[in-house]
């Protein structure tokens, strides 16, 4: 397969991941509406053939070749193109791995089972991330947005229940307003500069004079705002914590990549085309992202440390982790950009296992209730509490996981900047308090025990009143935990799975930088890029 | 003719924001549906606003109207459009199962009373 893909047909590769996905999604919606193992079946096919497909375009994308795809055949500037490059390629890659593990688990808890077009809806949502990832068009990153995040819709309320639905309501104005706002941003830059194409946006807004900068001005941080929205930018982050919380906790697991969409956008466009060396962009962007950025670590930190669910302390944590990855994005140096792609794959993983760890509680206690306070132990207490653990660790940054080696790098490449002290105290401080924050949460979770004297021996029972009010709802509709009905061992495998990606990322850390290195270089030589995608443009006849 | 569209534009957009600040669904989506009336219009803008012109460059013609800003109102009115019967679709089976209609939610999850606070 590899060999195919470095062949001659190597262009078309390019759109396999966005025709696999709505063809397969179609097909289980058509087919399969009423064949949940069929659907199952094809949904762990179409997912692994995704995911080897994106390990060929990975591979290809490593010789630091740009393929530019064209769409229909119409040559650039006039045509919608998928670029490939290094950061698309793993994007794409770590969409596939993380779409792998979710399937998985969904299958095992059952969580595709409580609603319906789960498969179907998952393969959208794929389209749309993929699409933003490959897309070279700035209309048509705004459409595949809308892709996937309709398909978010309907994946976000799976499974129902009122308060899911109030923060679906919630979520869906909030991207619409976001929906809205990014149109006046792209009208803006059309009028602008009459052309929508990304590679020639960067030539055009690189030769702009500077004393008529201020429409494309107003242009840049408008499109910024809309990605600050995706990425949950402080002070834009408000949709999230509901969202994830509330969300089927293998949605909010894949949900972890949407907000690197976001992140993924700032970078893309925000070197490409609003870089920072580009003379109308002068100062612009990157002193504001970097404050803002910082506000969100501690924002999210504060939020894992003030949490009374454990729902909600993981989204908070998300929202700290997107903090780390937009300083590094804010610094907008190759150094600093490598050090947040490392660690922008390593939260993608570790807030995706941590989700599922959130979930896995949930299943495990009664009610699905993941308040934080003291109950009976549930059934695998030690496993489920070695995972949170081990995911919590991840999150927070601590030694011997990536997360530790990621904040490092990024507060390394932040050396040579003015506010490197700031930055550093923020970065150190948050990630004590996130460590707290877990801690907290995990000694309740899964080590305290109601303080009520008849709780243990109600415990063995599971029958009788309980006077302490906390525990009560738990004490009435709980069997006894021991007994409990057997728990599937996929989840499981799904969430280990992911935390035994984060520990090869620390393993092997020196080559996964490596060629992040190369990423960051191949990201901000423009140059390369605009060549790439509009060379053919000579050639037309 | 600049200063009704533009006025236009920003009269909807100002009463669309002021709307989507209400505390009820209903108001907010009609709010979203206003900015996005508000967005498509100053999408068609973008390509200056020209009359009586071929839409397409023809060499025997020197002045045309940009044809592109009309493909992207057009994709923009579809997938407006398809947002708002989702989340009309969405208000309803929310206003069906916590039997209230407000868009905010409180910590606890008892749906805030529908008495309270009447938008």
């Amino acid at each position: 397969m590899i060999g195919f893909l470095t062949g001659p047909g190597l262009d078309h590769w390019v759109i396999a991941p966005l025709v696999i996905t709505p063809l397969m999604g179609a097909v289980m919606i058509l087919a399969m509406r009423n064949h949940l193992d069929l659907a199952r079946i094809f949904s762990v096919a179409t997912v692994s053939v995704l995911l080897l497909v994106a390990l060929g375009l990975l591979w290809s994308s490593a010789g630091d070749t740009i393929v530019a795809y064209e769409l229909g055949n119409w040559p650039a500037p006039f045509g919608i193109v998928l670029v490939l490059d290094r950061l698309s390629a793993l994007m794409v890659t770590l969409t596939a791995l993380l779409a792998l593990a979710v399937v998985l688990y969904a299958i095992g808890s059952g969580w595709d089972a409580r609603g319906r077009h789960f498969h179907a809806l998952l393969q959208f949502q794929l389209l749309g991330i993929f699409g933003a990832f490959l897309t070279g068009d700035i209309f048509n990153l705004f459409v595949f947005f809308e892709v996937l995040l309709i398909a978010s819709y309907g994946l976000m309320i799976h499974g129902g229940g009122a308060r899911r639905l109030q923060a679906g309501v919630q979520y869906v104005v909030y991207n619409l307003l976001g929906s809205t706002l990014f149109l006046f941003a792209l009208g803006t830059i059309y009028a602008v500069t009459g052309t929508l194409n990304m590679a020639d946006l960067a030539e055009r807004v690189a030769t702009m004079p500077p004393e008529s900068s201020s429409l494309i001005r107003v242009a840049a941080v408008l499109v910024l705002g809309v990605f600050a929205i995706k990425a949950a930018l402080v002070p834009l982050h408000f949709w999230l914590p509901a969202t994830y919380a509330e969300a089927p906790g293998v949605v909010a697991a894949l949900f972890a990549i949407m907000t690197k969409v976001g992140a993924y956008a700032i970078l893309r466009v925000h070197t490409l085309i609003f870089g920072p060396d580009v003379p109308v962009m002068a100062g612009l962007i990157g002193p504001g992202l970097l404050w803002l950025a910082m506000l969100t670590l501690v924002v999210g930190s504060l939020g894992i440390l003030g949490a009374r669910n454990l729902g909600r302390m993981a989204a908070f944590a998300a929202i700290a982790s997107m903090g780390t990855v937009l300083i590094g994005i804010g610094l907008f140096t190759p150094q600093a950009t490598a050090a947040t792609l490392y660690y922008m794959i390593h939260s993608t993983l570790a807030g995706a296992a941590l989700f599922l760890v959130v979930d896995l509680v949930r299943a495990r206690r009664a009610g699905e209730d993941d308040r934080l306070i003291p109950q009976r132990p549930m059934p695998q207490n030690g496993l489920i509490a070695a995972l949170f653990f081990a995911s919590a660790i991840a999150m927070a940054g601590m030694p011997p996981l990536s997360g530790f080696l990621g904040k490092l790098l990024v507060m390394d490449a932040a050396r040579a900047d003015a506010l490197v002290w700031v930055i550093w105290a923020v970065i150190l401080i948050t990630s004590l308090i996130a460590v707290v924050g877990f801690a907290r949460a995990g000694s309740l979770m899964f080590w305290k025990r109601p303080e009520t004297p008849q709780e243990a021996p109600l415990a063995g029972t599971g029958a009788g009143t309980v006077d302490g009010t906390v525990a009560k709802p738990v004490a009435k509709t709980r069997a006894t935990p021991a007994a409990g009905p057997r728990q599937p061992a996929l989840p499981l495998a799904a969430t280990c799975g992911l935390l035994a990606a984060i520990v090869a990322m620390t393993i092997f850390a020196g080559p996964v930088s490596g060629f992040l290195s190369a990423t960051a270089t191949q990201l901000h030589d423009t140059e390369a890029y605009i060549g790439a995608v509009l060379t053919r443009e000579g050639d037309a006849p | 003719m600049e200063y009704l569209f533009s006025s236009a534009v920003g009269v909807l957009a100002a009463a669309g924001v002021y709307l989507v600040l209400r505390r009820r669904t209903f108001p907010v989506i009609l709010g979203l549906s206003l900015l996005s009336y508000a967005a498509n219009l100053f999408l068609f803008a973008s390509g200056r606003l020209a009359l009586n012109l071929p839409p397409v460059w023809v060499s025997a013609e020197t002045a045309y109207t940009d044809p592109l800003p009309q493909a992207l109102v057009l994709t923009a009115i579809v997938i407006s459009f398809g947002m708002t019967a989702v989340i009309v679709m969405l208000a309803l089976g929310s206003f069906l199962s916590s039997r209230t209609d407000r868009i905010d939610m409180d910590e606890t999850g008892t749906p805030p009373s529908d008495d309270e606070g009447r938008a």
